[in-house]
């Protein structure tokens, strides 16, 4: 792996604790070769981009990070777990702490925006007063700016809307971790943007760790504190944007030159 | 070569089916059983299919009446009428006219909802939220068309036997209650026991098998039809293969 940093600045983030450790990821779909001893450190309060081709298993590698897709071979460990070992109850309790969204935002179109932002709690029910639950939706909607809209049936928002009550749905939990699966895919520029603002403003707000899947330069420029390479299944490379950008390696330049 | 790609997938179809079943009963008795998400299904499976069941059931009851009535005149049995109808209707074909419309309603309606919950990652997204998708989604469902099915038939066997009242009287005049009292003091227990035993098996068969297939929908929206189409398909099959070893058992069983 190329590692760019310069000697004499230690990244901020090297001193906190990692909280998602990938180390020697494969996997693979028959003879399609996808992921091929893959790894990745994301510490505490930390936004990681993974850069990638269309196709090149980045959707999957966040599935088996939370534990939708099982791995052919390698460790993941998500807060301290081992997440292949775990029991399902052990893997619900770590996956409580880590929001999910989902390239495609997989809102379930057969309910209301509310009942869209409850679900995550069902588990939690027992604990949670309707009036609590009332004040925890409100919170999260006017967070991404999206009050007025908490009656309406998904598929009546448009797509830029869909993708913020989606993430508006993984801020429920108050998660340690978010991972976004290509956050700003099929948005205008504009709307983009504010997806991008409003993941900066979680991570104010709420302190989280973000893992960001994307290929979109403008989203890797604007939230990256580190980025990852991924190219032919493997880390290939790891540094900041502007360390990435000013490399002469052409595999890395096709990325920023494009 | 065609014949041996069909085997090949009807084997694996089996395989797959029978390891859903599997799969099914595991989780029907795994804690936090759902049942808000049942009753409401239940009612909106009642709601969407008692309408064309019932428009079907009545529709059904009033022809075969006036069709029978020629031949039972010219054995000269008339009287016999009700009886006759009653009988075909409460041992046969109530329960599979009624199960067949509430697997292409249902089965095909669940097919096509789970599928494209599939497609659309709705499924892995309540799997991440800590709910197990199986218990809210195909426990629940399953258990609805088990439960509902019985009720549907019962209600349809009784418009069945309304239309039939009406068609006895379009060539005849048979009071309602009479009518009602023929068609009874000739059923007997052994008559509605297995009829209404087996609607169960049919509503568990499409609740599953429309399950299955919306749940390993292949990706996109053709998948969905695909889903769709083949739980109705497969549930009327399976329908008509139960009705089948239905009627050995109770032969077997000397219930007749
Ligand atoms: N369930 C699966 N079965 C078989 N192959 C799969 C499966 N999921 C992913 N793949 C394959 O893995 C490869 C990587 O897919 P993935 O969805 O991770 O790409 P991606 O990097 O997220 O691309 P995009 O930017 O288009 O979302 C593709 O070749 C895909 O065909
Ligand atoms: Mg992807």
């Amino acid at each position: 792996m190329i590692i760019l940093q310069p000697n004499k600045k230690p990244a901020p983030a090297a001193v906190q604790p990692a909280v998602i450790t990938v180390s020697d990821l494969f996997r693979s779909f028959g003879s399609n070769h996808v992921l091929n001893g893959f790894d990745l450190t994301l510490h505490r309060g930390e936004i990681v981009v993974v850069l990638g081709r269309s196709g090149s298993g980045k959707s999957v590698l966040i599935k088996c990070i939370i534990g939708l897709i099982a791995p052919d071979a390698g460790r993941i460990e998500v807060l301290g777990a081992d997440i292949s070992s775990l029991s399902q109850d052990a893997l619900d309790q770590v996956r409580a702490k880590i929001g999910f969204l989902f390239q495609s935002n997989a809102l379930y179109d057969s309910m209301t925006v509310r009942e869209n932002l409850e679900f995550p709690l069902r588990r939690h029910w027992i604990q949670v007063h309707q009036a609590e639950l009332d004040g925890l939706v409100r919170a999260v909607l006017q967070d991404v700016g999206l009050e007025h809209t908490i009656d309406m049936m998904p598929a009546s928002l448009s797509g830029g809307m869909q993708k913020r009550i989606a993430l508006a749905r993984t801020l429920m939990l108050k998660p340690e971790i978010i991972l976004y699966d290509e956050p700003t895919a099929g948005l205008d520029p504009i709307t983009g943007r504010e997806i991008i603002d409003l993941i900066l403003q979680v991570r104010n707000k709420y302190g989280s760790s973000a893992l960001i899947i994307s290929h979109d330069m403008r989203c890797v420029r604007l939230t990256a504190d580190r980025i990852v390479l991924l190219l032919d299944g493997v880390a290939y490379a790891t540094g900041s944007y502007q360390e990435l950008s000013a490399s002469n390696d052409s595999q890395i330049q096709q990325f920023f030159n494009s | 070569m065609f014949a041996r790609e069909s085997t090949t997938r009807l084997l694996s179809e089996t395989g797959g089916l029978s390891a859903f079943t599997g799969r099914f009963f595991r989780n029907l008795f795994k804690p936090r059983f759902e049942a808000a998400e049942f009753v409401r299904q239940c009612l909106l499976i009642g709601y969407k299919s008692l309408p064309l069941i019932g428009l079907t059931a009545f529709i059904m009851g009033l022809v075969l009446t006036m069709q029978l009535r020629p031949s039972m005149i010219e054995y000269g049995v008339a009287s016999q009428l009700p009886a006759m109808v009653g009988i075909a209707i409460i041992r046969e074909i109530g329960p599979v006219i009624t199960a067949l419309i509430f697997a292409g309603k249902i089965g095909s309606s669940i097919g096509a909802e789970l599928g494209s919950m599939k497609v659309t990652e709705q499924i892995d997204a309540m799997e991440v939220s800590g709910t197990n998708p199986f218990k809210y989604l195909v426990v629940t469902r399953v258990l609805a068309c088990l439960f509902m099915l019985p009720v549907l038939v019962l209600l349809g066997d009784a418009i069945s036997l309304y239309g039939s009242y009406i068609g006895v009287n379009i060539k005849g005049a048979t009071s309602f209650s009479l009518f009602f009292t023929q068609v009874f003091d000739n059923l007997a227990f052994s008559d509605v026991l297995p009829a209404f035993i087996k609607s169960f098996f049919f509503g568990w068969a499409v609740g599953l098998i429309g399950c299955y297939k919306g749940y390993f929908s292949s990706k996109g929206t053709e998948g969905v039809g695909r889903s769709a189409n083949s739980a109705v398909v497969v549930a009327s099959i399976v329908i008509f293969l139960l009705d089948l070893l239905a009627v050995q058992v109770t032969d077997a069983l000397g219930i007749n």
